[in-house]
């Protein structure tokens, strides 16, 4: 991946959660506070902002970088995890132009790590890592046979699926934890804004083959 | 959906200098945050509070910046955890040379959020220490699942640990018995309506003209159950029954009570629910030594209340009766 894969990833980010603000915030209606897309789309905002007027020079910066706009500017668990997420990443990215495959593949084992120990959450709860836990644990292994480009694709085709499996979950972290039983029938809005970030790396990396 | 706003987007930010402009005697903003904190500072030695959360809960938090409760508060977006930055701001204001106790209400967002700031605080050398509220009986308490939600409750930790602040209390002794009060004290709200949360502009559900929402949150979130509306000592006894099997309460109890209303309920209504409350204690052989009927812990324009009690010995009634001096609470004035 290079520094300008990276951008053009949260650049997609950026669209996808401005276009998907309002399906984000129904989906959080049912089963929190309404306010998933509003947040994610302000703090994304501020990120596409940033990389367009100051670009980070290495992938580490840039990964730091956004790390913490969104730390200050999302709030709420999102924030925090997303945040505390990229952060550890970024200490596994280079502090050069672009980093190989496997280094790709530590950064996200990086983030999924650093968002369970912050947020508790196992697989099943309900959560962002439904789509974040097989996708990084797919890509970890198949990542030593063949190469990201055409790894990453197939597995960011499956994260709409995998955010839509937890429907029948019963939440166990975060707000819609609440609700109890109620929360099942309902599709979480962090696994679903996971996946619009999955199909970014999925495209952004199929381009760069 | 009808709200006295410029835009949603503006609305935090407006009303966090809307509140200096209000109690001018009590609050100033620290310069670029969201962060509300006293105009007239503690003394260098004593322990500084800080509490905060999404917006949409006023006059919690920054209502209760003042003598005798907290130092500093920290607003989020509306019903948004604000950023450990912003709460960074608040442990810096608050911090007056002997830590700082964060009083947090157990939410996902909020518990996160507080605790990256306290680990900025601490490279900073800021000691500090953090207590979670979770006083709400409409959850089921797991330790497999987020546990139970800071509601109301929360205003009586506040008080306390901010009296014991105020007499020169050590961190570690503030922090002990604000957990003894988290320990302690116990919720349980309902809606009559839902509120409508800004940025969304549509109510966050909907109730039939005959229908409650039991066990709601401060977020517009749904409760537990959908119950049919019944006359005020009917709904007095369901929240009572429920908080006083958690806790258990029994005859010969002493007790502090919060009265508070979700927003939109007249004073009328929560007056009329605090003789209910008196007369279910009475019932049951229990003393109501102190009552706050009013509004502390809503959730914007939600129709609804709810109930916390706390069992009380004389030195927690001696705390909660302490003079403080802040927007939204004002007691032991002197006066002739």
């Amino acid at each position: 991946m290079t520094n300008a894969d990276f951008r053009q990833l949260w650049l997609c980010f950026g669209q996808a959660a401005a276009q998907n603000k309002e399906e984000l915030n129904r989906l959080d209606a049912a089963i929190g506070d309404a306010d998933h897309g509003t947040n994610m789309d302000r703090g994304m905002q501020k990120v596409a902002e940033q990389l367009t007027s100051s670009p980070p020079p290495t992938l580490q910066a840039a990964c730091k970088m956004v790390a913490m706009t969104l730390l200050s500017t999302v709030g709420g668990a999102s924030g925090a995890l997303w945040g505390s997420g990229l952060l550890a990443a970024s200490k596994v990215f280079p502090d050069m132009d672009s980093c190989d495959d496997k280094t790709l593949a530590a950064a996200l084992q990086a983030f999924v790590s650093s968002i369970q120990q912050r947020g508790k959450a196992v697989a099943g709860d309900k959560t962002m890592l439904d789509v974040f836990l097989p996708a990084t644990a797919e890509l970890s292994q198949e990542v030593d046979h063949a190469p990201a480009a055409s790894v990453i694709p197939p597995i960011a085709a499956k994260a709409k699926l995998w955010a839509e499996g937890t429907a029948p979950l019963l939440a166990k972290r975060g707000r819609a934890a609440y609700l109890g039983p109620r929360s099942i029938g309902h599709i979480d809005p962090g696994a679903t804004s996971s996946a619009l970030w999955w199909d970014c790396l999925g495209q952004v990396m199929g381009a760069s083959k | 959906m009808k709200k006295i706003m410029n835009s949603p987007d503006t609305l935090v930010a407006e009303a966090v200098e809307g509140l200096v402009i209000s109690f001018p005697q009590y609050l100033k903003q620290v310069p670029g945050t969201h962060v509300l904190t006293r105009v007239h500072p503690k003394p260098t030695g004593r322990v500084g509070i800080v509490s905060g959360g999404g917006s949409g809960h006023e006059p919690a938090h920054a209502g209760f910046v003042g003598y005798g409760m907290l130092d500093a508060a920290v607003a989020g977006e509306v019903f948004t955890s604000p950023t450990p930055d912003q709460i960074l701001e608040g442990v810096k204001a608050a911090n007056h040379g002997a830590g700082v106790l964060m009083v947090v209400k157990n939410y996902t967002g909020d518990v996160m959020n507080f605790d990256i700031a306290r680990e900025l605080a601490e490279a900073q050398g800021i000691s500090t220490a953090t207590v979670v509220v979770n006083d709400d009986v409409a959850v089921e308490n797991s330790s497999f699942t987020t546990g139970r939600r800071g509601i109301a409750g929360t205003i009586f930790v506040h008080k306390i640990a901010g009296a014991l602040a105020e007499q020169g209390a050590s961190l570690a002794e503030v922090e002990a018995a604000a957990n003894n009060v988290i320990a302690h004290v116990r919720s349980m709200g309902l809606a009559l309506e839902p509120c409508t949360v800004p940025e969304a502009g549509a109510p966050t559900f909907t109730l039939a003209d005959d229908e409650i929402e039991m066990g709601v949150g401060i977020h517009g979130e749904p409760g537990i159950e959908r119950q049919k509306m019944r006359p005020a000592h009917e709904l007095a006894a369901a929240l009572l029954d429920k908080i006083s099997g958690d806790l258990p309460l029994k005859s010969g109890d002493h007790l502090a009570c919060i009265v508070n209303g979700l927003g939109a309920t007249p004073l009328l209504e929560l007056a009329g629910l605090a003789r209910e409350v008196s007369m279910w204690t009475q019932s049951h052989g229990m003393t109501l030594d102190i009552v706050w009927t009013g509004e502390f812990m809503t959730s914007l324009d939600m129709a609804g209340a709810s109930l916390t009690l706390l069992p009380v010995d004389k030195s927690l009634t001696g705390l909660l009766q302490a003079p403080c001096d802040t927007p939204a609470l004002r007691q032991g004035v002197a006066h002739d």
